[in-house]
């Protein structure tokens, strides 16, 4: 269970938000919303742990996630703004280091087929620099579907997506949550994930 | 995990090889330089020669900073790889040695053959060798610390040079002082052994220090 205990985050010499709480069980979705510049980021970088708060502390099943270290690394997978998405390597080479860093490694028919469902079959051995901004989203999502974290943090999720990207990622991210996993979601739309729990975050300063 | 970092940023180091190739000429064509400017005084050549190569050897190393941390900064992959579930000292320490292969290893090989243009004999040779094989990783390691303070900084490569050119001054003192020894007809153990002892003092703090240094930066 992740526990957020009144929060607050300073950008600068700009106080972002204060006193946040909320908490989160297994198979809750969260979604986190607010205005552009309201500290949406800045929030989800203190969730997975590299930012550090200004107040208050965020809670893993009772314990302070700086004090669990990367043992709570291994329960959260970040998918940010900037994708990590390496432009000299391909789909399959980028989701295959990702997955062997990261501690779960695959083979190529694997990679292969985890591309294939998110439909980058066609291009998964072509340098990513010649991928579309949607295709390397696709291909920083394919990292989901290999990591064994409960805790997915994710950052405008939808952003540069099509409709059927889009869709394909709802879909997945509701199994997830139906398996007992977590997730928490910054963004600008309606997102048609099916959830038993979805908690709806404003942040306002 | 270990293995897979460094598997990583080998094959990125060969995707991008003019880069290395870069530092690596530098290198060569800096120490190239200084025969072709001074002339065949064969005396002369022979007493600057460990400080020639020393010298090159830590603008190129510091030349090739930037590229440690700066790329994957840029394109948000190393976030991925500080939240990796394991200890971020062996994290830097797999970046630093890849790196230290990619940049350095070359020099360390190269430097006995650009030696000969400084007239030297050939147990100089082995020893301009053996001291830059315990001097470069400990130019690696203590660079590391630099470019992981400076990530994302403007100035960042000027900064660097303030920053981590001091700190490579006893690397330099000592790997030049066992060339110069051999040079003279003295043992390049002593210098040799102060090197070791770097070497190891290095490889204890200073990843500690740059895993530090990259939560600031990245936070």
């Amino acid at each position: 269970m992740l526990e957020v205990i009144s929060l607050g985050c300073i950008r600068g010499d700009r106080r972002l938000f204060k006193d946040l709480n909320f908490s989160a069980e297994r198979g809750e979705l969260v979604e986190v919303w607010g205005a552009n510049g309201s500290g949406k980021t800045s929030l989800l970088r203190i969730l997975c742990g590299l930012a550090q708060p200004a107040e208050g502390e965020v809670r893993w099943d009772d314990k302070n996630i700086r004090s669990l270290g990367e043992e709570y690394f291994g329960s959260v997978a970040y998918v940010a703004h900037q994708n990590g998405v390496k432009d000299e390597l391909s789909a399959i080479e980028n989701l295959r280091i990702a997955g062997g860093v990261a501690g779960n490694s695959l083979g190529v028919r694997e990679a292969q087929e985890i591309l294939a469902r998110i439909g980058l079959q066609k291009e998964s051995n072509l340098p990513s620099r010649f991928l579309s901004a949607g295709q390397r989203r696709r291909v920083a999502l394919a990292r989901l579907l290999i990591t064994k974290a409960e805790l997915w943090i994710l950052d405008e999720v939808l952003t540069s997506l099509d409709a059927a990207a889009a869709a394909l990622s709802s879909t997945f991210i509701g199994e997830h949550l139906r398996n007992g996993g977590m997730a928490i979601i910054a963004t600008h739309q309606e997102l048609n994930i099916s959830a038993t729990a979805t908690r709806r975050l404003e942040i306002t300063t | 995990m270990f293995g897979w970092l460094v598997w990583r940023d080998l094959i990125l180091a060969w995707r991008r090889r003019a880069d290395v190739l870069a530092t690596f000429f530098f290198f060569v064509l800096v120490v190239s330089l200084f025969p072709l400017g001074i002339g065949p005084e064969r005396e002369l050549l022979r007493s600057i020669a460990p400080g020639v190569v020393w010298v090159a050897a830590l603008l190129a190393s510091m030349l090739a900073l930037g590229r440690l941390f700066g790329n994957d900064y840029q394109d948000g992959s190393l976030e991925q790889i500080l939240l990796t579930p394991q200890p971020l000292y062996l994290v830097v320490l797999a970046k630093i040695l890849s790196h230290w292969v990619v940049s350095e290893v070359p020099l360390v090989i190269v430097a006995p053959l650009l030696g000969v243009q400084f007239g030297l004999s050939q147990n100089t040779l082995i020893v301009i060798a053996l001291s830059l094989l315990l001097g470069t990783p400990v130019l690696s390691l203590i660079g590391a610390i630099g470019a992981a303070l400076t990530l994302g900084l403007r100035a960042a490569n000027v900064l660097v040079a303030l920053l981590v050119l001091p700190l490579y001054i006893p690397v330099l003192i000592f790997g030049a002082g066992a060339v110069s020894a051999t040079v003279e007809g003295l043992s390049p153990q002593p210098y040799l052994l102060l090197l070791g002892a770097t070497l190891v003092v290095s490889l204890v703090f200073a990843p500690w220090a740059t895993s530090a240094a990259l939560r600031i930066s990245v936070e």
